[in-house]
């Protein structure tokens, strides 16, 4: 079973968020901001990490730099979850080593397009 | 559909899932509800409408699924894309070395995101295709869809539904809360209403003809008259692309299936479909047994 790391300070988010995974059939944990989320990533790495942008203590961006400066932290699939939703923004996490991008609000068809669309799961379950 | 269908159906969409259809969506329902009814053993709208008011749970679900799932999205389904990128435009491109061009029809073409991920796909050809004329059709029964076609404005939800991040950033400019396709992509493309059941010859001869999940609509003997006029408006070496739910198989021999290639087809050798007296202007159950 793959691994997903649920990044976002909103417990209703990661709620819905982890309802989604589940159904896509990860193993999901949780963390409310970008340090604790760090900290699950030197104990072990996620196949996938679900990350909002603005968190308090440390933001997603900062997490994700330092988490792909890990041994092995290249290999996690790093899809931003935010409310953050121009060009800018995008550009500066794909050139910071996101893999792919979601827009809030979103729901299980965009996670499921977008995991998909990555690898993390086959295009076909995309569509069910 | 008759009007007093039409109005249950209004209302019960309005009251169960707050979708507000104006009074000329009859289209609309049809090419949603049609499938459905067909899939439960229903003979169409009226025995649909008639066990909703007979208070069918499950039905009642199906029906608002159905008429409320976004229609279409950017590189539906995936694979033919796939296909179109590395096999489709490799024999065009190679085909049509001398003449440099290409013409593609998106028969159903719905909201633009088919003939928008084309587009895509062959911008993201570069090279290959400098000083290629290319030219997509897109069309669609219905004018307001086509407009929407037209503006290629979509909203943020639709953007994100099969299209990669970095297609997002490299072909959308980004309007407050919408993103709208370069004027470079809307260019490419032309769209035209149309009506499949009607004579389409006068779109003229195309190497390539997308025409997916519309033929699922129709009756097989609609479908079969359709594919014979598609098979006319196709190169010899074209290449028919068909929805992951269609298949010519069992109804036409003017279209043969691209082994290991699903979805694709290309059209049988013209002369053997010359031998076959006016196949395609005989009426369609004719030319079911003339298919046969």
């Amino acid at each position: 079973m793959k691994t997903c790391l649920v990044v976002d300070d909103s417990s209703v988010v990661r709620k819905i968020a982890r309802r989604i995974l589940e159904g896509l059939e990860f193993q999901v944990t949780e963390a409310e901001d970008g340090s604790k989320a760090l900290e699950i990533c030197q104990r072990q790495l996620p196949d996938a990490v679900l990350l909002d942008w603005n968190m308090p203590v440390m933001d997603g961006f900062e997490f994700m730099g330092h988490m792909r400066r890990l041994p092995g932290g290249d290999q996690p699939k790093v899809v931003f979850c935010t409310t953050e939703n121009n060009v800018a923004h995008i550009a500066q996490a794909l050139s910071g080593g996101a893999n792919e991008y979601i827009m809030k609000p979103f729901d299980k068809d965009i996670i499921a397009d977008k995991f998909a669309e990555v690898g993390l799961i086959p295009v076909g379950q995309a569509m069910v | 559909m008759t009007p007093t269908e039409y109005e249950y159906l209004r209302k019960f969409l309005k009251d169960n899932s707050g979708l507000d259809l104006s009074a000329d969506k009859q289209y609309l329902i049809e090419s949603r509800l049609l499938p459905l009814a067909r899939k439960g053993g229903l003979s169409g709208i009226t025995e649909l409408v008639q066990k909703l008011q007979a208070g069918s749970r499950q039905l009642i679900t199906d029906v608002v699924e159905a008429m409320t799932t976004n229609e279409t999205f950017f590189f539906r389904d995936k694979v033919p894309f796939d296909h179109f990128r590395d096999h489709i435009m490799p024999e065009v491109i190679k085909a049509r070395a001398a003449r440099r061009s290409v013409r593609i029809w998106c028969a159903a073409g719905s909201t633009g995101q088919e003939p928008y991920s084309l587009a895509m796909c062959l911008k993201e050809m570069g090279a290959a295709l400098t000083g290629w004329r290319v030219e997509i059709i897109a069309t669609d029964l219905s004018q307001e869809v086509l407009e929407k076609a037209k503006s290629g404005i979509y909203s943020q939800f639709e953007v994100q539904r099969g299209l990669p991040i970095q297609m997002l950033v490299k072909y959308f400019k980004q309007t407050g809360e919408t993103w709208q396709i370069n004027p470079e992509l809307r260019a490419m493309i032309q769209h035209r209403q149309l009506n499949l059941l009607h004579d389409f010859a006068q779109l003229g001869t195309f190497d390539v003809i997308f025409c997916r999940n519309v033929l699922i609509y129709f009756d097989q003997d609609t479908k079969i008259n359709i594919f014979n006029r598609l098979a006319r408006q196709i190169e010899p070496d074209g290449f028919l692309v068909l929805g992951a739910a269609e298949t010519v198989v069992g109804l036409t021999d003017t279209f043969r299936p691209i082994q290991d290639r699903r979805g694709l087809y290309k059209p049988n050798d013209p002369r053997a479909a010359a031998a076959k007296p006016a196949i395609g202007a005989v009426p369609p159950r004719m030319a079911v047994m003339a298919g046969r």
